[in-house]
């Protein structure tokens, strides 16, 4: 019946979800940089999994991140209605039922929790299991709709996966896989900050308390500069433990200059100014974070390479 | 408007079903390609098995005399 009254119609909008619409209910964007950050914290820990080890962690932690935002799709479809960011995301354009989304959400979330368990070992998969409830319950059903600083909490949801391959992969929690946490979770607030900078009705629309709707956007911009700064010891402190070196202290050096100067720039300038060339310099800070975030995992990455130490033996770097 | 035999609706549910399909069989490699490494590694696969085995009884292991 369902068939024949689609052909008479037409609509494309048959309430029948195809394969990529559960895709998309994954949020692929988030999970592509969760996939790049614990496959990082994995492959520059001291301890070498199997690959078939490593490939399957890293599968389940990304499974993992996509149940979660699979269960922030199915409560947040009300706000993603009026948003226009969001407003064509899988529930709101009426392609997966929220019941869909539900039971996707929590059979992903289980799958990934159990088989990460058996894969690596149980602290990954409880760590796992905590950010998924972190992302799900205490950011998206609480915090989101009820604090400004709903960003800079629920930023470590984020932050996690790094820390969950490095666990993966050495069994404990080390300082180096704290200081790649922090880096996210620093990061984090600034990045999104300046999201809400220059897609200034989207939040207030919805009612979602963003620092810019509760406090205003001068006040947003101290926030963004004051995040910055305290961004940048955390970025540098890793060069100087095993999983950093010279290269990346260099890179780190550049992209926090850069990303200080962009956040001095930002907190400046008035928002009339802004307002008259359509956020120029609050769109290139967003993108400049998403290179800054690459560029230092990458870094550590390009550590983990015998050249690397290699480089970093010559010229006597002994940490 | 014509009426075709393929609607769009029966492409997308065939894209489903197929999308859903690989992405079980990918999980399927997955667990017995991670089984492979594991027995491969030597990790401890034995458990009960409604058998008995002396291997995994306490009361049959050699106790350790520590040496002088």
């Amino acid at each position: 019946m369902g068939d024949i009254q689609a052909d008479i119609t037409g609509q494309s909008a048959t309430g029948e979800a195809g394969f990529g619409d559960y895709v998309q209910l994954l949020k692929p964007r988030v999970m592509s940089l969760v996939v790049f950050t614990a496959l990082v914290g994995l492959l520059v820990a001291p301890v070498s999994l199997h690959p078939i080890e490593a490939l399957a962690a890293v599968i389940f932690i990304a499974l993992g991140a996509g149940g979660s935002g699979a269960l922030n799709m199915w409560w947040d479809a009300d706000i993603d209605r009026v948003m226009t960011r969001t407003a064509r995301r899988p529930i709101p354009a009426g392609k997966v039922e929220p019941g869909e989304a539900l039971a996707i959400g929590v059979a992903l979330s289980g799958i990934s929790v159990i088989m990460l368990g058996l894969a690596a070992n149980w602290l990954a998969a409880g760590l796992l299991a905590f950010t998924i409830f972190f992302y799900a319950v205490v950011y998206s059903m609480w915090l989101k709709r009820s604090t400004p600083q709903n960003i800079v909490i629920g930023g470590a949801a984020g932050a996690f996966p790094p820390m969950i391959g490095w666990v993966a992969a050495t069994g404990s929690v080390s300082l180096e896989s704290l200081l790649m946490f922090m880096l996210i979770f620093m990061w984090t607030p600034p990045h999104f900050w300046a999201l809400a900078l220059f897609m200034k009705s989207d939040y207030s629309k919805a009612k979602v308390p963003m620092l810019t709707v509760t406090h205003g956007r001068r006040v947003t911009r101290a926030h963004i500069l004051v995040y910055t700064v305290a961004l940048v010891p955390f970025a540098l402190a890793a060069a100087f433990t095993s999983i950093g070196g010279p290269l990346y202290l260099a890179v780190s050096v550049v992209l926090n200059l850069l990303f200080l100067i962009g956040a001095w720039r930002i907190w400046r300038r008035p928002e009339a100014q802004a307002e008259a060339d359509k956020y120029r310099i609050e769109k290139r800070f967003f993108a400049l974070s998403l290179a800054y975030l690459f560029g230092h995992f990458a870094a550590f990455l390009i550590e983990a390479t015998p050249p690397a130490g290699m480089l970093a033996a010559s010229i006597g770097w002994s940490f | 408007m014509t009426i075709n035999r393929d609607h769009e609706l029966h492409s997308r549910r065939w894209g489903r079903n197929l999308g859903v399909a690989l992405s079980l069989g990918a999980f399927i490699a997955l667990v017995f390609g991670l089984s492979v490494a594991k027995i491969q590694r030597g990790s401890l696969m034995q458990a009960a098995d409604h058998t008995y085995r002396a291997e995994l009884d306490p009361a049959t292991r050699t106790p350790v005399v520590p040496s002088e």
